[in-house]
């Protein structure tokens, strides 16, 4: 019941506004892929177009390669979780879930079966008889989960399902559809704005802006290689460093506004000296030592187990420091930026420059 | 108590004696002698000896029952105002329901056409009205009593309403789920709207409780005579006017909207506080 996606040209115009600009995709058989980018990038448009929600876009869907494009949701054989649940409140939580099971004709047997089954996995099984305005935020979204998952569908979309969640019921909620969704093996279309979900929850991450895909790649990939400084931005909290500087030392090294110069690690960038670049590293990677950048501690934030400081270089730029939580915040200190962690792009496009 | 609640009350209790003196009035000379009320001698005091007016009046005997059975015609009232509510609620669900949900040339003219006819009362457009019901054949019959009063722009509208406010994602679902546009109609958009079909009904039936134009030149068969029509007809034409029957009648002919209210009031709050997720 595993089936494959795959989405060619997929784009749409909302009056002129491009809002979906021809996404490619294949999502494989039980894969869950998690489309993520802030409000407005465009992946709820491709969520609800892979749905067959929104008409008149304009590419192609194929499900295990028969093309879908024009179908009716219904016909598409699958199911969708949304963010406000969606559940019909006048039904009671079996007769929500079995309402789509009756709609194809089941018999009553079968259908009592199911929805038990789904419930039991759901630890739906006591709130049967209650309507939805009788169950706890966490209780309904199951609930909308049971729904998709007692269809027993070839794909799951889902719609920012857990955004309406307070957060420890988000994280108990994320495990679950985690533990779910590889325990059925379906094919799941994720779509979310929360980096962490994203992280946690895909096999693979699409990430989306302004309409477009960036990078399409397994999560610590977006994390590790980011293909420009939105990525980089975007994906990991808090958000990576971006220091201004320009190529130096034929191509092998960086030189700060500040003039300090830092070597590459993996090899020589392309471009003249003096190509204006955009360093990134994360909080996580600069590293506190006894002698280096110098560094004025503007703001701590404790967490706990760590604290962030913000603080500024002697040119003025603002970098974030993640530092362990047990350590005294200091009102000066200095910092490395170690070169295996740099991220280097292009200050111009944004674009991750590789070594040659 | 204090004195803001006691002032509260005050004004209550005034306006529940300004209802309900005039009806106390009614009943008080419903048990009164006929001769007496001509004379101008209204007792406040009902008479228990003059509640043998009621079956009398129900039944059509006695001093003064030229005018046959009350109870016919509160049969053909209730018929007509359950016709007439009914109607408009079907009518005005599904105009609503294809306003709402979909996309179709010329929609939003429809739609307005529909709202312009609010300003066009029954009183407006009786002869056109009276007209074609008389080229279908239906003057004097129980159909066209009730047919031109069947559509409601006031319950379109307010069903339109109701449907614009079902969440986008709950219709996407359901479609999801499968459920066509006639799946929907039945096992959502209905449901979902019966605090305002509830609501509807209740108005609808007493309005159309209260016809009386219409009922007055659509119909001369005297068995299809409704209750307020039977009431006017009562009053003094044939010689002496007897008072204590058309108070009587009055008084019945106030029953069955204030069952209907009551009946539909329990449910109306029911629908309404299992309406919201």
């Amino acid at each position: 019941m595993s089936a494959r996606l795959e989405l060619s040209g997929l784009a749409k115009d909302f009056g002129r506004t491009r809002v979906l600009a021809g996404i490619d995709l294949t999502v494989e058989p039980g894969e869950m892929l998690v489309i993520v980018g802030a409000s407005g990038c465009g992946k709820s448009t491709l969520l609800r177009l892979v749905a067959g929600l929104e008409a008149g876009g304009a590419g192609r869907v194929l499900l295990d390669g028969r093309d879908i494009t024009g179908l009716d949701p219904a016909a598409r054989d699958m199911a969708m979780v949304f963010q406000n649940y969606a559940l019909y409140p006048h039904m009671s939580v079996f007769d929500n879930m079995a309402y789509g099971l009756r709609i194809r004709g089941l018999s009553r047997a079968e259908l009592q079966a199911r929805v038990a089954a789904t419930a039991e996995l759901l630890g739906l099984s006591a709130l049967l008889d209650r309507k939805p305005r009788q169950l706890s935020g966490g209780q309904r979204q199951r609930v909308a989960m049971g729904r998709a998952i007692v269809r027993e569908p070839r794909l799951f979309l889902f719609d920012e399902p857990l955004s309406n969640l307070d957060a420890t019921l988000r994280l108990a909620m994320r495990v679950e559809i985690r533990r779910l969704q590889k325990r059925l093996g379906t094919t799941s279309l994720y779509v979310t704005h929360d980096q962490t979900e994203a992280m946690t929850l895909g096999d693979r991450l699409l990430v989306m802006h302004e309409g477009k895909p960036v990078q399409l790649a397994p999560p610590l990939e977006v994390y590790h290689r980011p293909a420009n400084t939105y990525v980089a931005g975007f994906i990991g909290a808090p958000p990576m460093n971006f220091l201004p500087a320009t190529l130096a030392g034929d191509g092998s090294a960086a030189c700060l506004e500040g003039g300090h110069v830092l070597a590459f690690a993996d090899g020589r960038r392309a471009g003249g000296e003096g190509r204006a670049l955009t360093l990134g590293i994360r909080p996580e990677h600069v590293e506190v030592v006894a002698e280096g950048l110098p560094l004025t501690v503007d703001l701590a934030e404790p967490l706990g187990a760590e604290t962030i400081l913000i603080g500024r270089l002697p040119d003025g730029r603002l970098l974030s420091v993640r530092v362990p939580g047990e350590m005294p915040v200091p009102e000066r200190l200095h910092v490395r930026l170690p070169a295996r962690h740099l991220h280097v792009f292009d200050a111009a496009s944004g674009l991750r420059l590789e070594p040659i | 108590m204090s004195t803001g609640r006691v002032l509260t009350h005050l004004v209550l209790a005034l306006g529940v004696l300004l209802f309900l003196f005039p009806v106390w009035l009614v009943f008080a000379a419903s048990t009164q002698e006929a001769a007496a009320i001509s004379r101008g001698e209204l007792s406040l005091l009902p008479r228990l000896e003059g509640l043998a007016i009621y079956p009398q009046v129900l039944a059509g005997t006695g001093e003064g029952a030229q005018h046959g059975a009350v109870w016919r015609m509160l049969g053909v009232s209730f018929a007509m105002a359950l016709g007439i509510a009914a109607g408009k609620l079907v009518v005005s669900l599904l105009a609503a329901y294809a306003v709402a949900f979909f996309r179709f040339p010329l929609r939003m003219a429809g739609f307005w056409l529909i709202f312009l006819t609010l300003m066009l009362p029954v009183e407006v457009r009786i002869i056109p009205t009276f007209e074609v019901v008389a080229d279908f054949g239906l003057i004097n019959t129980f159909g066209g009593l009730v047919l031109p009063l069947v559509a409601s722009a006031t319950a379109t509208l307010l069903y339109r309403q109701t449907f614009l406010l079902l969440p986008d994602e709950l219709v996407e679902a359901a479609r999801m789920d499968g459920a066509g546009p006639l799946r929907f109609l039945r096992d959502m958009a209905i449901p979902l709207s019966a605090p305002n079909t509830a609501a509807l009904f209740v108005i609808l039936f007493v309005y159309g409780w209260n016809q009386y134009l219409w009922p007055l030149i659509a119909v001369t068969d005297p068995g299809l005579q409704t209750i307020m029509v039977g009431i006017v007809r009562m009053i003094g034409i044939e010689g002496q006017t007897y008072w204590n029957r058309v108070m009587a009648t009055a008084m019945l002919a106030m029953v069955p909207p204030v069952l209907v209210v009551l009946a539909m009031q329990r449910w109306f709050v029911k629908g309404l506080s299992e309406g919201g997720a």
